[in-house]
């Protein structure tokens, strides 16, 4: 892994991306095997629903050295599990008020619905955040709160 | 203080319940007393001293308060609000309880400071308060009560923080944060933190640091607030338990808020109305989603 402390020049974001494995798995799947170009900055962690997506995943994730995360699942009312999508939409916009209002940059965190058909939205998606995180700069004021190094492991 | 006696003698000799649960004079200002025998009914007490938020003991994670059998609990109108999200949480049911509502002009800050109601010590919490008597309870005691005095409450706070640039509002919280000792205070305190096995105490894995450093906090508290967020009613017990007096109800207040505007729901001492974490409507706002 790369070393935390980044200079800006040259700094590449590292995006944790947390997918639900029916719509937006398969959509980056379609994406990958269509050959389309995207920013490489992104790691996928498949989970079963956006549902199952605990905020705390995503504080976890920017602990461990992310500097964006992508949430992304299936569109409202395509869920596999029927509602799981609408309980994860409440969640997450309660949780974007939050680390909005604690001093996070919001930006760093982007929601999305990408169904199993949406290669190219997927796309889109992971070239915004990327261009976005790449513009907010590596996020070290959560990494290394006060001071003391943290080991990207 | 007379009625309030009287009623719980009552309800103790008849047997309706097993022990009240109130405030009584301790050497340190207003405590929460646990009276069983009808005798010790003088004993209770109410005034604006009788800061402590008594729904707490309801909370089913406080098995010895469940062992001493069926309870009558003096609620003020913000308590009832608890024991309501209580209720529609389904940690309570209505019949298990006996609510002796008291009429409230506010109370002080402190259990054990100065017992005179002035903007100065008067609770935050009080200063916008509108509710003087609760709906939800099944005896209601005390004579009507003025509004306590009005003063900065915590909108007023909030929305400073608010106005704040995001790089400062950052600075202030780790700065509060950064204090937090990971004692726990808050979630014992806390009526409607009722997680029998607390993820803060998982260790299999660790998904919120144990040491108190910012990190944990950080994760800790919006743990916490999250998991609050459309059930905390504002009885800010978690802040004044804080031994490192971090504003806590601020966070809790700003999700309120964020609840009340995104889902209609406001914070209430009816518990027919479903909690609005947990449930959804097709058609909720979804502007941040792309």
């Amino acid at each position: 892994m790369v070393a935390v402390s980044e200079s800006r020049e040259g700094f590449e974001p590292r995006i944790t991306a947390f997918v639900c494995n029916w719509c937006t798995y398969t959509g980056a799947d379609l994406a990958g095997t269509s050959r389309l170009q995207m920013a490489p900055n992104v790691r996928i962690i498949r989970l079963p629903c956006t549902g199952r997506i605990d905020p705390l995943f995503i504080v976890k994730a920017f602990e461990r050295g992310a500097d964006g995360v992508i949430v992304s699942g299936c569109h409202p009312a395509d869920c596999h599990y029927s509602e799981g999508n609408y309980h994860a939409r409440r969640r997450f916009a309660l949780f974007r008020e939050l680390i909005e209002f604690l001093g996070v940059d919001p930006r760093r965190v982007t929601f999305s619905w990408v169904s199993a058909s949406e290669g190219a939205k997927w796309r889109d998606v992971v070239d915004a955040t990327a261009e976005t995180v790449r513009d907010l700069g590596p996020f070290d004021a959560y990494r290394q709160p006060a001071g003391r190094t943290a080991c990207a492991s | 203080m007379r009625e309030l006696r009287e009623l719980a003698k009552k309800l103790l000799e008849e047997g309706t319940v097993s022990v009240v649960i109130g405030w009584e004079e301790g050497p340190r200002g207003v405590r929460p007393a646990f009276v069983t025998s009808p005798e010790d009914a003088e004993q209770l007490v109410f005034n604006s001293r009788s800061v402590h938020n008594l729904a707490t003991y309801l909370n089913p994670r406080r098995p010895q308060v469940r062992r001493l059998g069926k309870p009558a609990v003096v609620v003020k109108a913000c308590d009832a609000a608890s024991v309501a999200a209580l209720i529609r949480e389904t940690q309570l049911k209505r019949e298990d309880v006996v609510l002796i509502g008291v009429r409230c002009g506010g109370v002080v800050g402190r259990p054990d400071g100065p017992a005179e109601l002035t903007p100065e010590t008067v609770a935050r919490r009080c200063m916008d308060c509108e509710k003087r008597e609760p709906a939800l309870c099944d005896h209601l005691v005390g004579e009507a009560q003025p509004a306590p005095p009005r003063g900065e409450g915590l909108g007023a706070r909030l929305g400073a923080l608010e106005a704040m640039p995001l790089s400062e509002r950052w600075a202030f919280w780790a700065g509060e944060l950064a204090r937090c000792v990971r004692c726990h205070a808050c979630r014992e305190v806390c009526p409607l933190c009722f997680c029998e096995r607390c993820v803060a105490d998982k260790t299999v894995p660790q998904w919120i640091e144990s040491s108190p450093h910012l990190r944990g906090n950080l994760a800790w508290q919006m743990t916490r607030a999250l998991h609050q967020a459309g059930r905390c009613v504002g009885c800010g017990e978690c802040e004044r338990a804080c031994p490192a007096g971090i504003p806590l109800a601020l966070i809790n207040r700003k999700l309120q808020q964020a609840v009340a505007e995104r889902y209609n729901f406001k914070v209430s001492d009816d518990p027919g109305v479903p909690a609005p974490v947990g449930a959804f409507r097709l058609d909720d706002p979804q502007e941040f989603i792309r």
